[in-house]
């Protein structure tokens, strides 16, 4: 009995986000950002070398970051703070590995258009009601704990129709997380094979899109992709539920129009945004950091 | 302790008398490793004296790759010989029971054989099932994983069960296994830090601390001393977290909806204050060879002005929950460890200290800057149940925020003359073991380095040592008792089979 007035001690903790934007995320490590620059630099190359997962490639003179490798130890920006540089930004998962490599390359839209749309008509039916099967690929055990956090009162999924299921028979998405060990291959194919159409598949973390720091071993194959076909990437080291809430979110087409990642004529617009803030638009104030924590 | 190789190795035979010797004369078993070499395997055990680490070792020849199990006489030497015989495929012959449990190869694959530079390829994994062991009318078998219900890291547990009763309990550990002790190989020391936060990653702080004290004594080098107090502050705030998780995994399991989410909030927080002091969620890249990255996030002022509004509240809501008679019913009596089965398998951390094991690593071989905070020791408590445990973990809690406000407390009073956070650590060689005290128990490692690249890399984590007594935490536990000894263990899978 005593636990009912407890229950209500700290007024309403929850987070508006994806409605409104959250300020929760100064201060910590959201994404690496890469500014142009290092044009012709002798360091270039022992930069690029430095760092432990090979995330850094050297395009026509300029740096580019594969955010799929990224495990945010932050190397690069100690090395170069002029290119490199840390966001507390969290929007950064993606429908496309190819997406994940900053600054973007010239693309092929029409085919990046085409994947969107794509799974856009395969979630369709999903709408407004989401069973989520989390699977352990060989994680390092901290991707659990965030994935976790989604069902505690500061992200509280549940308040958007995200549920996790004990059964893969009852989901809709597949969360993986993990290196994709060689004893877990069987489990995750097996998983997603009995998953009912349509379904959707989220690798978690740098670990489960390219291995991370593990990468490819004796035991581990570099990421779940040779193993199920993912949609969308959430990088992160381990990724925070913030970035995690907003992968689901982009997956099953419930990310409001303002905070989906730009298609190109909004990109530029974006980009000039100031790092936290998520999506301008006099509309969408900044929230305070949800919480009244520390 | 630094590790002087060529010394120490004794003869085979007569090595398991050896280390049972000093276990019954007094010295705890911490583990017992594996290293290839050009002419055999290494073996070394490492045994706790009074304050200090002292290891027995041998090698075993490629020629006959066996030797006398320590088994019989050290039960907590049983996964380590299982563990060996998977990396190395050495023989421990008396084991009895030396089945796979971290890499069960299926044919045609090549053992690891950690140490050996060997470049490998990739290996596939056994999966076929067990056999029953249990026989009688109704006896069934129930596979709780890989995959489980909720989001849980993957692991089977095999219940053989009449009904109810779980009178035998198997783990099969190695569906998660990544390879981690072989990536150490040919890395760079400050490489290898980042591997070490990722070999159990909701222990990184400890495992970072244990990897580059191993780095620190090779390099016969002092950390500075604000950098051993922001290295107890990580450290610190890493328990409260982990504590909180096991009790979260408690009120879930009891359907306590309410302190669930209060706890789950807490924990929350905590994450958050870790993020603002460093940028990580887990105190990442907190801990480098020689050292700490940098200052504190915040101030000294306003890490206290956090603690003042998280710890009360944590401590309001365990109070509460410990008066809560619909859940003290679900722990008191359950997964009782007795106090004769923690000593023979050397339990370390919570487990342990549940059961009277006392020994806490920060305090007996005190590392960062244990040795100039002020701590009280705890009673023995409980009789090794869950609720036991669970006190346990409610004192470490409190004595955890003692400690960060003691660490911060120094770090202003010595501000004035500007720190220094790190001293260089040149490219180091030889071998050594660097321990911590992680929330799940002690974390060892044994590290080889040649010229500042690493040769071999054994971490072991309180989470395989204390896992191997688990299947014998069921005297009279029913099947609903499972969630709750799980989560009174609180460990992580990802430190059992990395």
């Amino acid at each position: 009995m005593p636990w009912i007035p407890r229950g209500l001690r700290d007024g309403i903790v929850t987070t508006r986000y994806p409605r409104r934007p959250d300020g929760y995320g100064e201060g910590f490590r959201g994404r690496v950002v890469v500014h142009p620059g290092g044009d012709g630099d002798l360091r270039a190359g022992s930069i690029a070398e430095a760092c432990p997962t090979d995330a850094i490639s050297i395009d026509a003179g300029q740096f580019c970051l594969d955010r799929g490798r990224c495990i945010m130890c932050g190397r690069c920006v100690e090395l170069y703070p002029e290119v490199f540089e840390f966001e507390p930004d969290f929007e950064t998962s993606a429908i496309g590995r190819d997406r994940l490599v900053v600054p973007d390359r010239e693309e092929d839209d029409a085919s990046v258009a085409r994947t969107r749309s794509e799974l856009a008509r395969r979630v369709k039916a999903l709408r407004r009601s989401v069973h989520i099967r989390h699977l352990d690929a060989g994680s390092d055990g901290a991707e659990e704990w965030e994935v976790a956090a989604l069902t505690n009162p500061v992200y509280d999924v549940q308040r958007l129709g995200i549920y996790f299921t004990a059964s893969p028979k009852h989901a809709d998405l597949l969360l993986v997380t993990g290196v994709g060990a060689a004893g877990m291959l069987r489990s995750l194919q097996h998983t997603f094979e009995v998953m009912p159409e349509p379904k959707v598949v989220i690798a978690a973390g740098a670990d489960a899109i390219s291995g991370g720091l593990i990468g490819h071993g004796y035991a581990a194959r570099g990421g779940i992709a040779e193993s199920v076909p993912v949609d969308v990437y959430v990088p992160g080291s381990p990724p925070t539920p913030f970035g995690l809430l907003h992968g689901i979110l982009l997956a099953v087409g419930l990310l409001p129009e303002a905070r989906r990642p730009s298609t190109p004529p909004a990109s530029n617009a974006r980009r000039s945004v100031r790092p936290g803030t998520a999506v301008p638009g006099p509309s969408t104030p900044e929230d305070p950091p949800t919480e009244a924590g520390p | 302790m630094t590790v002087d190789g060529s010394a120490v190795a004794g003869p085979v035979d007569g090595f398991a008398e050896r280390v049972t010797a000093r276990v019954n004369d007094g010295a705890r078993f911490c583990g017992l490793f594996g290293s290839a070499e050009s002419d055999g395997t290494r073996l070394v055990a490492v045994v706790a004296v009074d304050g200090s680490l002292e290891i027995e070792a041998v090698v075993v020849p490629d020629h006959t790759p066996r030797f006398p199990s320590l088994t019989p006489t050290l039960a907590a030497a049983a996964w380590y010989e299982r563990e060996i015989h998977d990396l190395f495929g050495l023989e421990a012959d008396g084991h009895g029971r030396l089945d796979p449990l971290v890499l069960p190869l299926a044919p045609g694959s090549t053992r690891p054989r950690p140490g050996s530079g060997k470049p490998l390829d990739p290996v596939e994994v056994d999966l076929s099932p067990l056999p029953v062991h249990l026989r009688g009318e109704g006896v069934f078998t129930i596979p709780y994983g890989p995959v489980r219900s909720g989001v849980f890291e993957s692991i089977e547990y095999l219940v053989e069960t009449p009904g109810e009763d779980i009178p035998h309990l198997r783990t099969r550990v190695f569906y998660k296994h990544r390879g981690v002790e072989i990536r150490f190989e040919g890395m760079s020391v400050a490489d290898g830090v980042l591997l070490a936060e990722r070999s159990e990653g909701v222990a990184s702080v400890a495992h970072a601390i244990a990897f580059c004290e191993a780095i620190e004594r090779l390099a016969g080098v002092e950390i500075p001393s604000a950098a051993g107090l922001v290295r107890v502050i990580h450290a610190e705030l890493e328990r409260v977290a982990n504590h909180l998780d096991s009790v979260i995994r408690h009120t879930e399991a009891a359907g306590q909806a309410v302190a669930y989410a209060r706890l789950s909030l807490h924990k929350e927080r905590v994450q958050r204050l870790r993020g603002r002091l460093c940028g990580s969620r887990f105190g990442r890249g907190v801990v480098v060879p020689g050292g700490v990255a940098g200052p504190l996030g915040p101030d000294a002022g306003q890490l206290f002005a956090a603690l003042d509004e998280i710890e009360p509240a944590i401590r309001a809501d365990l109070r509460l929950l410990m008066t809560t008679p619909s859940f003290l019913d679900r722990l008191r009596g359950t997964g009782v460890v007795p106090a004769d089965l923690a000593c023979r398998y050397a339990a370390v951390g919570p487990v342990g200290r549940g059961s009277g094991q006392m020994e806490d690593v920060r305090f007996a071989r005190p590392y960062a800057a244990y040795g100039r905070l002020g701590h009280q020791l705890l009673e023995p408590k409980g009789d090794g149940d869950a609720l036991g445990r669970q006190r346990v973990r409610n004192d470490e809690i409190t004595g955890a925020f003692h400690l960060i406000r003691q660490a911060n407390d120094r770090l202003s009073e010595e501000a004035h003359d500007g720190h220094a956070w790190g001293v260089p650590v040149g490219p180091v060689s030889g071998e050594a073991l660097g321990w911590a005290e992680a929330p799940q128990g002690e974390v060892l490692y044994l590290v080889r380095v040649e010229d500042g690249r690493l040769v071999r890399v054994k971490p072991r984590s309180a989470s395989f040592h204390n896992l191997a007594l688990f299947h014998a935490a069921f005297p009279e536990d029913i099947l609903t008792d499972f969630a709750f000894i799980e989560a009174s263990f609180g460990l992580s899978i990802a430190g059992v089979s990395s």
